[in-house]
């Protein structure tokens, strides 16, 4: 593409916006523009999500062979480890909610920045601080114990980094909790006239629901790592069995944050894909009042099914049976969800814009990862999949094939608006159907190896499960290809791709009245909303149909 | 074809159990399968045949369907509970042993399994069992959890330090099959393994009587307990300076603080590491603390030893201890 291509304006293309209203590494560090924050996120949590996926490279090269081969067994569990760590806490939890919904919330609601945005950040600030202890973590040489912490290993047997990067996750937390709060003040307080609550976008329902959870959340989190941290240093005795405490304490204490966390990844991506379906099929969201509620349904629900990781740890039947029921419940409103999204197809007009390719994809992908998760809520099968890899790509269909499929289809719609310029278009469809066909050649074989009984965190396996692991292998490879061709065009795009004009998808939603880059304070003049949400269809249209 | 031989589609059952759990599987697969299809359907054809022709082309919204809502929320509210009650229904049967089941014993710790046969017979990480006999697995950890899995038999329980975790099983297939740890467990944890050898119940004695046979897990507590001098306080002719250990079995202590405390493992485990920590009434706190003296296998034996006494030991006139903590509870 020629430089002269990149430069031509198209009508209206504002000479003044955030993205150029200051310059200078002082203006982005200390910057209070909610839109500069969220690049702020994008920036360190893309870094992020290329260390957790450097991990995954070499899990997945070692899990190539049967034997140990490649790494010794403690290097691969710190591997697994590091990986889960930079993974979970590190890129998916702050990733949509402190990136597109940094940038969107306002933009979204018409206001002109979010609640305290000094406080956003601070936020920001706290978010890499916990980041530097855990990189600390890593130059310590890691830490062996599993994402999951489990005591008494993490606290009596494990001799590694597990303090330093306890710390980095109990700091980063506070990160969570501000942006949660942030948020919640930021919908109730900042709403533009007109703007009721049925008339939010879908997003921000879910952005609301999803920040309910991250201050509930937390702080137990923070509670459990710091009496990790006291029982590793101070030899307080609280899960050692040796010195009169319980680790399966820890277990229900660890789960009751991380269950939920669940929800901090996906719910975000179930708002991002409410927005898609309605903008690419131009028709209002069938049902939107249960989708709404369906998200807050899931996060109250979220909160009392910790116990089915809890199965097979010794926990009384009668616990295990409620949880189980608990579980299954959260059932209803994703199904809500996902059969509402299907209806919205019916009778729309469908475009094929790379945005709808992965929201197409997240529906039937997220429909497998719930589907296997409600055969992992019943008690008689989780016995034997519990800890094997059936867990492993269940939540790897959440996770990757639901939150990042709704990052990235998020980042691809939303990202005229946050750059200007358009990004290739070839080329982004041809990355996301690579990445659907790589995600589910990685994931899909580890639920029949997982039937078949291979434990997960396993550093050398029996050879009848090698072939599944070689096709995983692959699939893996195929899933690293996928997402580096993204980063390298979004990366380009920023500098030197076509200018774009406000709107270039016909979408409703306040965040497209304005200009695309928006300017400093988001609105000329701040909207007044007299429409439904997703009012698409042109009323003789809708007459006639 | 050659890969597809290498290319196991579903695990080999060899257990009563592995059929219940095969069933509830297929039946959850089936759903699953189901529904993911028929949502993939239905997004292809919709994305196809409505795809949009003209940049004028708009959606034709619909008003939202209570009916339907409610349709497709109570469908799946009848599915998802199904496989509630029927998991549970196949979780009892996991968690209740049958009153027949002969107990074995396991010790897990980084990164090795101990066996114990009630003959005597020892194993690490192999275990050999006869078919056809219902057997039921105690086991403890001396370090970490580590998560005692056979996928051939569909069962997996957790091993916990400083506590007492149950499985059982019976197995209906001759043969070698995996045992696993399937919780992470440290360095050596894909390593923390062996294999369960299935045997014709003559072939079974065959293999018991060539091993090494060792002592009975009862000769054994009964050694100890002469070696570690429980008996000067814990028999009849020692003037009661400890409770008699007779009919332990199913009863329940009375606690000097007023509380009662059923005796099961884990108390008797409890009362022989850490004696203060609950003193029976009518007793002084002399007993000294066993711990560090001995290890999970030796306690294993001195629990299973005492808590058979009442079948040997009561004679005439002695009390036991249930009726002399009844006793003391009268006086006090
Ligand atoms: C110095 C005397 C002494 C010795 C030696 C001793 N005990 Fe005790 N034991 C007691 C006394 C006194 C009590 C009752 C007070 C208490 O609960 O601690 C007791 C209580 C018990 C109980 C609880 C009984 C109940 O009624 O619930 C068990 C079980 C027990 N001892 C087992 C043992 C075993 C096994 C050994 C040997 C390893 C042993 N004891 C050695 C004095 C002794
Ligand atoms: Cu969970
Ligand atoms: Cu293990």
């Amino acid at each position: 593409m020629s430089n002269a291509k990149s430069k031509e304006r198209p009508e209206g293309y504002p000479d003044r916006h955030y993205l150029n209203a200051a310059h200078g590494l002082k203006s982005w560090f200390l910057t209070t523009d909610h839109k500069r924050i969220g690049l702020l996120y994008l920036l360190a949590i893309t870094l992020f999500f290329f260390l957790g996926g450097a991990f995954a490279v070499l899990i997945r090269l070692e899990l190539a062979t049967p034997g140990g081969d490649l790494v010794q067994p403690e290097t691969y569990n710190r591997l697994f480890t590091m990986h889960g760590i930079v993974m979970i806490f590190f890129f998916l939890i702050p990733s949509i909610p402190a990136v597109l919904g940094n940038f969107l919330l306002p933009l979204m609601i018409g206001a002109k920045d979010v609640a305290f945005p000094r406080l956003n950040l601070a936020s920001w600030y706290v978010y890499m601080a916990g980041g530097i202890f855990t990189l600390w973590a890593l130059f310590e040489g890691g830490l062996n114990t599993g994402w999951t912490f489990y005591t008494p290993l993490s606290t009596v047997y494990s001799n590694t980094a597990v303090t330093t990067a306890g710390i980095g996750i109990f700091i980063t937390g506070f990160s969570s909790i501000l942006t949660g709060m942030n948020f919640i003040v930021t919908i109730h307080r900042m709403r533009a006239p007109g703007l009721t609550w049925f008339r939010l976008p879908l997003f921000v329902w879910s952005q609301y629901a999803t920040s309910l959870i991250q201050i509930l959340g937390t702080p137990v989190l923070a509670i459990t790592v710091l009496l990790l941290a006291l029982e590793r240093t101070l030899k307080l005795g609280i899960f050692d069995p040796a010195l009169g405490g319980d680790p399966v304490l820890f277990q229900h204490l660890f789960w009751f944050y991380s269950h939920p966390a669940v929800y901090i990844m996906i719910l975000p991506a179930m708002g991002v894909i409410s927005e898609l379906i309605a903008t690419f099929s131009r028709k209002r969201v069938f049902g939107y009042r249960f989708v709404a509620f369906a998200s807050v349904a899931i996060a109250i629900l979220g909160f009392l099914v910790w116990g089915h990781h809890l199965f097979v740890s010794g926990q009384s039947v009668y616990a295990g049976a409620v949880f189980s029921v608990l579980s299954m419940l959260v059932a209803i409103p994703s199904a809500v969800k996902v059969f509402n999204w299907t209806a919205t197809l019916y009778k729309g007009a469908v475009s094929w814009e790379t945005p709808m390719l992965y929201a197409l994809g997240f529906i039937g992908l997220f429909t497998i990862g719930g589907l296997t998760g409600v055969m992992l809520a019943t008690m008689g099968i989780d016995i034997h999949v519990h800890d094997t890899y059936f867990i492993v790509a269940h939540f790897h269909y959440i996770m990757v094939g639901g939150a990042i499929m709704g990052y990235l289809g998020g980042l691809h719609y939303w990202w005229p608006k946050i750059a200007g310029r358009l990004y290739p278009v070839f080329l982004s469809k041809f990355a996301a159907i690579i990445i659907f066909v790589g995600f589910n050649l990685t994931f899909f074989p580890q639920f029949i190896l997982g039937y078949l009984g291979m434990p997960r965190r396993y550093h050398s396996y029996p050879d009848e499960f090698q072939v599944l692991n070689v096709m995983s292998s692959a699939g893996a490879t195929i899933l690293g290809i996928g997402y580096l061709i993204p980063m390298l065009y979004f990366a380009w795009s920023m500098f030197y791709g076509k200018r774009c004009t406000q709107n270039p998808w016909g979408a409703k939603g306040l965040e497209w009245e304005t200009a695309s880059p928006p300017p400093t304070l988001n609105f000329d003049e701040i909207p007044t909303v007299t429409e439904e949400p997703y009012d698409y269809t042109p009323k003789e249209v809708q007459h006639a149909g | 074809m050659e890969i597809l031989r290498n290319l196991p589609l579903f695990p080999e059952s060899a257990s009563t159990f592995a059929r219940d759990v095969d069933a509830l599987y297929f039946f959850g697969l089936f759903i699953a399968a189901f529904f993911s299809l028929l949502i993939a359907v239905l997004v292809v054809v919709f994305a196809v045949k409505f795809k949009r022709r003209s940049e004028n082309d708009y959606g034709i919204p619909e008003k939202t369907s209570l009916p339907l809502e409610i349709t497709w929320s109570v469908i799946p509210l009848i599915i998802v509970l199904g496989l509630f009650f029927w998991g549970v229904k196949v979780f009892v049967i996991l968690y209740r042993p049958p009153a027949d089941a002969v107990e074995y014993f396991a010790v897990g710790k980084q990164w090795m399994w101990k066996f114990q046969h009630p003959e005597g017979n020892r194993e690490i990480n192999d275990l050999h069992v006869p078919v056809g006999v219902p057997i039921k697995l105690t086991m403890t950890s001396e370090d970490v959890i580590h998560s005692f899995f056979v996928p051939a038999f569909r069962v997996k329980a957790d091993v916990l330090p400083a506590r007492y975790t149950t499985v059982w099983f019976e197995a209906t297939k001759p043969g070698k099959y995996h045992l696993f740890c399937a919780e992470f467990c440290g360095a050596e944890h894909s390593r923390m393994g062996g294999s369960v050898y299935v045997m014709e119940p003559h072939d079974y004695e065959a293999w018991l009587a060539g091993e090494e046979p060792g002592k009975s897990l009862l000769a054994s507590g009964e050694e100890l307990f002469t070696d570690l001098a429980c008996h000067t306080c814990h028999t009849g002719d020692t003037g009661g300076r400890g409770p008699l250990l007779t009919n332990l079995t199913g009863s329940e202590a009375l606690l000097a603080d007023g509380r009662t405390q059923e005796r099961d493992d884990l108390y008797l485990r409890e009362s022989i590491l850490d004696p203060a920590a609950k003193i029976v009434a009518g007793y002084q706190p002399l007993m000294p603390s066993f711990q560090g003296q001995i290890n999970e296998e030796q306690l294993l034996a001195l629990i299973r030893y005492v808590k058979q006494l009442n079948q040997t030991a009561p004679g005439e006139g002695v009390q036991t201890a249930a009726q002399s903590s009844a006793a003391a509870a009268d006086e006090g």
